[in-house]
């Protein structure tokens, strides 16, 4: 709308699907959230905290009041910008996009979502309906930094999960390369640790040294440029700080069996 | 709608604005919610500012919701019930929330108030006892350039005392 707003785009035709009911529908689904696209951050917010926390969090950091009213994941997934709010707890959790057309209904993991800036695997033809979070099972965290609290394009953000059935952590990192990257190597990294030193069976604060490590992986995944958000060095430096205070605060909650 | 880049045909929209049913014709699906209330049917009280949701001049309440009205694509706000910032005041006179920003000086050059005016009547019908801390964040995507912000949230506590003693 602001693009259309300042002329950059005119469409030959415009396609209102905010009066059909279904996508701004969420069900519950094998383990999962089946968010409908045209669900709002919002609601987000009011509905989902306890099932997908890094996503509601990561909500709550949209726009203002007045966007978060109209804006939803399905938008967000559709622009593809790198830094878009809810990728890094997509990303994170592991969620499937479900795309729609007259040739049928397609899957696409999260992770093969993004394929450049503002560019997704989402076919010309096709629509997004939802997209299926994992409902979470251990704490997630999601941190963002930006000029001030509303109305903030991140100038770098992070999520993390944990999920304490099947023992593993996810990761996401938005803002800081062309697309949102999963940080695969970063999480690969703790996962190995985690098992390897017993942590899940035993939990027991993380030794410095695998935080530190892990937070030197999660930047070495960022891909940042310079911009007029802020400085690929700076981002680099912030995702450090970031990735190592929400797996702290995580792991902390983890250990008392809080939420987040 | 002809050939691609021409301008799609105008379509006839219906809503209900501060209680009346109205209507505008030919209304290009791509122009704004607000391009039609200031443009079509005369509603100035709504600002037109940064026309990319920014800051909040332009907010009306859609079916209840507090948007801003430049976001919304007038062919999407058919059949909707639109409340503008004249539509607050059933009786032509003040509402309690903008006798309240006149009396603390929240006012300077006045562009941001009537969206910010909407803004604190969601807030405070959702929450009429609301802290500091919630009226800057439910205030947060308005923008004021005039007053640095300490008058209009007394101006808000003031509403928020004299509505709930009303």
């Amino acid at each position: 709308m602001v693009e259309v707003n300042f002329a950059q785009r005119r469409p030959p035709a415009l396609l209102d699907l905010s009066h059909l009911s279904e996508p701004k529908g969420w069900r519950r689904r094998n383990g999962a959230v089946e968010l409908g696209a045209g669900v709002t951050y919002t609601r987000i917010i009011n509905e989902l905290g306890a099932e997908l926390p890094a996503l509601a969090i990561a909500s709550r950091t949209v726009g203002s009041p007045q966007i978060r009213n109209r804006g939803t994941v399905g938008g967000n997934l559709a622009t593809a910008s790198p830094a878009g709010d809810a990728h890094p707890p997509l990303l994170a959790t592991g969620a499937t996009v479900r795309a729609e057309s007259m040739r049928g209904v397609r899957e696409i993991p999260i992770g093969e979502f993004f394929l450049g800036p503002k560019q997704s695997a989402l076919e010309p033809d096709e629509l997004i309906r939802s997209v299926s979070v994992p409902v979470a099972r251990g704490p997630q965290q999601f941190s963002k930094v930006g000029t001030r609290n509303a109305m903030v394009i991140a100038v770098v953000s992070f999520a993390i999960a944990l999920d304490l059935g099947r023992r593993s952590i996810g990761t996401g990192i938005g803002s800081a390369g062309p697309t949102p990257l999963e940080g695969s190597e970063a999480a690969d990294y703790l996962n190995r640790e985690l098992t390897g030193g017993g942590y899940w069976e035993e939990h027991r604060p993380l030794p410095r040294g695998v935080v530190d490590r892990f937070s030197e992986l999660v930047a070495s995944a960022a891909d940042p440029i310079d911009d007029v958000r802020g400085v690929a060095r700076y981002r680099t430096h912030a995702l450090r700080v970031m990735s190592r205070r929400t797996l702290t605060w995580a792991w902390e909650a983890a250990g008392e069996g809080r939420p987040a | 709608m002809g050939g691609g880049r021409g301008r799609a045909a105008g379509v006839r929209v219906e809503f209900t604005v501060n209680g009346r049913p109205r209507s505008a014709e030919n209304v290009w699906p791509g122009e704004s919610l607000l391009y039609v209330l200031r443009e079509r049917m005369g509603l100035w009280g709504t600002k037109n500012a940064c026309e990319q949701g920014e800051c909040g001049s332009c907010s009306v309440y859609m079916d209840g919701e507090l948007v801003c009205a430049c976001l919304v694509a007038g062919g999407q706000a058919g059949g909707t019930e639109i409340i503008t910032v004249e539509g607050l005041s059933g009786d032509g006179g003040l509402h309690p929330i903008q006798q309240a920003y006149i009396t603390e000086g929240a006012v300077q050059c006045g562009f941001c108030t009537p969206g910010l005016v909407v803004a604190t009547h969601q807030l405070l019908h959702a929450n009429p006892d609301p802290s500091e801390d919630e009226i800057r964040e439910a205030l947060a995507g308005n923008l004021c350039r005039c007053t640095g912000y300490e008058k209009i949230i007394s101006a808000v506590r003031a509403a928020a005392t004299e509505m709930t003693a009303g």
